[in-house]
């Protein structure tokens, strides 16, 4: 295996990351402290982690309502993405969001949508905009194979193709949107056929191994970057080990088959890769885990500490509040 | 002053131009708005100066492309959605109301979504129950939108580039019985406040408040009503969302008597939202029961005299208004 260590470690620290910040949220919310819908990413996270390494500063990221790991990915701190989940004020979105709505502007992080494909089309938007003055950003977009049923997706899929538009739309194939399992709600299941429909060029690739979900995002984000080439369609195959959110019990699937994809967990799978390789012993494991634990106990504290927003304020935000928006008809972000 | 004459369907196209003009930001996207000049004529031969980037045909994906205009609008575009007629609107309700509307509240107040969406409105051309209907009252429902119903010239030119400074999502319904209708635009006229109704007819007796397609019949009922020695005063609302409560309450105190006409069904509808506000900061100042002349509880049939049986008409105003005076 051809890896860098350092990168081999710091891929490795994000999806630990990824995933001890989740196990805080169901420690949380199991106290009370945390509450509403909160979608675990847990056992998905490779996927993030692939695609995110290739994402720059200014790209754009839309995701869906299981988005904890893009946020995090797309450099929002652990402390405002915890704080966010206990409401408070100093949450990314002032408690406003939940654990579904994580935003940061100057992050260009655009939600946090929880309407399965609502994002789709915004996605289209945003790279419209790139487009039309003339920038060469990606606007990544994030949903599941639920989302492929909705008509947004289709509607999505013809105009990013037809204005060829900067796009990567990575699909997150858990096979389950909520429940349904999809040769229960797809007549085709091969959603790399679907994309391709529409003249957007499309591959699938393993989302449990982070490093061919890199690869993969890797080109796909060049070829989406090049001028003219339009839009990507990525789909990555995965598992949600958890239940779809704290209120699912799961009568849907078998344990079996859940401790069957456990087995290739991502970050499972890596570290023996990793260990194999001797790209990373003992120690260095446990000293990224404790490091991994310290910052994630940090977000917690601080996020403990945090000031519920005041009553009267609740009516703010529904128009914008902040300064004028400049240009003649106002209006840069 | 010097003014000229022209029709709102012109009035619409010069602002557009103006703000394309004046903003290379600004664009326009819709179903047949550049080839085809637009379902109403509104963008007729706007492509030629702006090109079809910029005057840009879309598929029959009204989701899609309104949110895409929520996207640009998030991107730093200025975008102008054009939807052929508000029941086509709701095909795309899920990006107007669950994203347009959203996501500034949602985001902590991080993000401004400076979207302008025009769309017809309203029946009489005989186009029945899938391109007549008046549903801005629901969108005026909705926190975080602003509704505006331009019924006039000089409203049809200025609210546009009022609506493009505004850094919330805007939807404006054009009244498609009006695109033909013509009036004065002052030369010097500009941009034009967005949040106060305007009484369009000084008056003593009664009060109807009303907006976009009907404000003209409402005009036309009070120029009746003086014949019988009845003086009525007429609000133009102008915007549903913020709805001017001062100048709704300050007209019906000073004639006492109110008609709401409304060309959106009865039953919650905004008619019976201003009734409410009357209710709740007038009650002492009525003088009669508040009247309502709606569009009757159906689908808007084809038949031309049961499409006009369906709607509000002056007769019905005059006789509306005339109740509320019979006790005094």
């Amino acid at each position: 295996m051809k890896i860098d260590k350092q990168r081999a470690h710091a891929l490795l620290y994000q999806m630990k990351l990824i995933r001890r910040l989740e196990e805080a949220c169901v420690e949380y919310y199991s106290a009370g402290m945390i509450r509403g819908f909160l979608h675990l990413y847990i056992g998905q996270e490779a996927v993030a982690v692939g695609i995110m390494e290739h994402v720059r500063e200014d790209d754009a990221v839309v995701a869906t309502y299981r988005e904890h790991a893009h946020a995090l990915l797309k450099g929002l701190s652990a402390p405002c993405i915890m704080s966010e989940m206990f409401g408070t004020v100093e949450g990314c979105s002032r408690g406003r969001g939940g654990s579904m709505h994580l935003f940061s502007a100057p992050h260009r992080f655009f939600g946090g949508n929880a309407i399965v494909g609502g994002g789709l089309p915004m996605a289209v938007g945003l790279a419209m905009a790139d487009k039309m003055q003339g920038r060469d950003r990606v606007t990544l977009c994030f949903f599941g194979e639920g989302a492929v049923a909705e008509g947004e997706f289709h509607e999505a899929m013809n105009l990013a193709e037809l204005w060829k538009l900067p796009v990567l739309f990575c699909c997150e194939n858990n096979s389950y949107a909520m429940g349904t399992h999809i040769e229960r709600s797809e007549s085709v299941t091969n959603l790399v056929k679907k994309a391709e429909s529409y003249g957007v060029p499309a591959a699938r690739v393993d989302g449990m191994d982070v490093l061919a979900v890199s690869a993969a995002a890797k080109s796909a984000i060049e070829r989406v970057r090049s001028e003219g080439w339009g839009p990507y369609f990525l789909e990555c195959q995965t598992y949600r080990f958890r239940a779809h959110s704290m209120f699912d019990p799961e009568l849907y699937r078998s344990k079996a088959e859940v401790d069957k994809w456990k087995q290739r967990g991502p970050i499972l799978t890596f570290v023996k890769k990793l260990t194999d390789a001797d790209l990373l012993n003992g120690d260095e494991f446990v000293e990224l885990a404790e490091r991994v634990r310290i910052e994630i106990a940090g977000a917690v504290a601080y996020a403990k500490t945090g000031a519920p927003e005041a009553v009267e304020d609740l009516r703010r935000h529904v128009y914008w509040e902040g300064p004028p928006l400049p240009g003649p008809a106002g209006g840069v972000q | 002053m010097s003014a000229t004459t022209m029709s709102y369907r012109d009035a619409v196209r010069m602002a557009i131009q103006e703000a394309m003009r004046r903003d290379e930001r600004v664009f326009v996207m819709g179903e047949d708005v550049a080839l085809y000049g637009g379902p109403y004529g509104v963008t007729k031969d706007l492509v030629k100066e702006f090109g079809p980037d910029r005057i840009r045909d879309t598929p029959l994906s009204e989701s899609g492309f309104t949110g895409a205009g929520i996207g640009a609008a998030l991107g730093g575009m200025r975008p102008i959605v054009e939807i052929m007629t508000v029941n086509f609107s709701l095909l795309a309700l899920d990006q107007i109301v669950n994203t347009a509307a959203t996501f500034c509240h949602m985001s902590g107040g991080q993000l401004a979504v400076p979207l302008v969406i025009r769309m017809a409105t309203g029946a009489g051309r005989q186009l029945a129950a899938q391109h007549s209907h008046s549903l801005e009252g629901w969108y005026a429902h909705v926190p975080g939108l602003k509704i505006l119903t331009p019924a006039t010239i000089p409203d049809a030119r200025g609210m546009l580039w009022t609506a493009l400074m505004d850094p919330n999502p805007v939807l404006i319904f054009e009244h498609a019985g009006l695109y033909n209708t013509k009036g004065e635009l002052a030369d010097d006229a500009g941009a034009v406040n967005i949040n106060k109704a305007k009484v369009v007819r000084e008056g003593s007796d009664v009060s109807i408040i009303t907006y976009g397609g009907t404000l003209s019949k409402s005009l036309e009922a009070a120029e009746r009503l003086a014949g019988s020695g009845i003086s009525a005063e007429v609000l133009d609302l102008r915007s549903l969302r913020p709805l001017d409560n001062d100048s709704i309450l300050s007209t019906v105190g000073k004639t006492h008597r109110a008609v709401i006409v409304d060309e959106g069904w009865r039953s919650g509808g905004i008619s019976a939202e201003i009734m409410a506000r009357i209710t709740e900061g007038a009650f002492y100042e009525l003088d009669a029961p508040v009247e309502r002349v709606c569009t009757a509880e159906v689908p808007i049939p084809y038949a031309h005299h049961m499409e006009l049986a369906a709607l509000p008409q002056p007769e019905a105003i005059v006789l509306a208004a005339k109740r509320t005076l019979k006790g005094g």
